[in-house]
């Protein structure tokens, strides 16, 4: 009896194991609801894009459009939009490099929608402001420096 | 309950631009108060809109996007007289949910 328990657990273990590791690779690529915490954790542009499943570093695009100001003079509220002309772009990510955790906000782009977004941001200091874009597997990059006068993250 | 967002989705031919602004505070977790305690997080974490049932959008957003937060989007096949439901979660777990009719 005690056998066929050890049994049963432990093949009921096993199928768990299974379905865990199975349920992995769909789970990142949902785009259900959910919050990516080890991305908004991420404390780079590389780290950030290889917590959103990037498996080697984002390149430079002149197809991806970042629309930020020069001199924002409230880091408070940064107006922040990013334009991808890469077709099939499915996810926008907006990455501020000097912020406590560097993504700032993430976008998903179901078919239908324009890979075209915008919002407003805070920014602790000046740095640089990258919007990042999932085309596929591969990601690409878009940088622009953002000079801020008055901070706005405490201080 | 936090007050309503403000949405607004005028058409254009095929494509309708969405212009949101919620309201919320959108505490970054890095501030301190007057006796110098860090003020906790409390940010939207989940944002989305739906058209006619399809989600058009859905973001998740960080504390880094600032108070009273703006969102723009555009996206094709609604027509005047649709209605766009926009719906936040934040770290606390309160919710809301509004409605724009497409103009």
């Amino acid at each position: 009896m005690e056998r066929r328990h050890f049994l049963a657990t432990g093949s009921g273990a096993a199928a768990l194991a299974l379905a865990t590791t199975a349920g992995l690779a769909p789970a990142h690529a949902q785009t259900a609801p959910g919050w990516n915490k080890a991305a908004f954790d991420s404390k780079s542009l590389a780290e950030a894009a290889k917590a959103l499943g990037a498996t080697g570093a984002p390149v430079e695009s002149k197809d991806l459009i970042l629309q930020a100001p020069e001199i924002a003079e409230n880091g408070s509220v940064v107006r922040v939009g990013a334009q991808s002309n890469i077709a099939g772009t499915t996810q926008i990510a907006l990455v501020v490099e000097k912020n406590p955790n560097a993504l700032a906000a993430l976008f998903d782009i179901p078919a239908g929608t324009d890979a075209n977004v915008s919002t407003n941001l805070k920014m602790g200091q000046s740095s640089n402001v990258y919007a990042l874009a999932k085309v596929g597997d591969k990601f690409f990059y878009a940088v622009k420096e953002v000079k801020v006068t008055l901070g706005g993250c405490g201080g | 309950m936090s007050d309503p967002m403000r949405i607004r989705a005028q058409a254009q031919g095929d494509k309708t631009t969405v212009r949101v602004l919620v309201s919320h505070e959108m505490e970054s977790g890095q501030r301190k108060d007057a006796a110098g305690k860090t003020v906790p997080a409390w940010f939207i974490q989940n944002i989305s809109a739906t058209h006619n049932g399809k989600t058009v959008m859905s973001a998740q957003w960080g504390p880094a996007v600032s108070k009273n937060p703006f969102m723009q989007f555009s996206f094709n096949g609604a027509k005047a007289g649709d209605k766009v439901i926009v719906s936040w979660t934040d770290s606390k777990g309160d919710k809301r949910s509004d409605e724009a009719v497409v103009t």
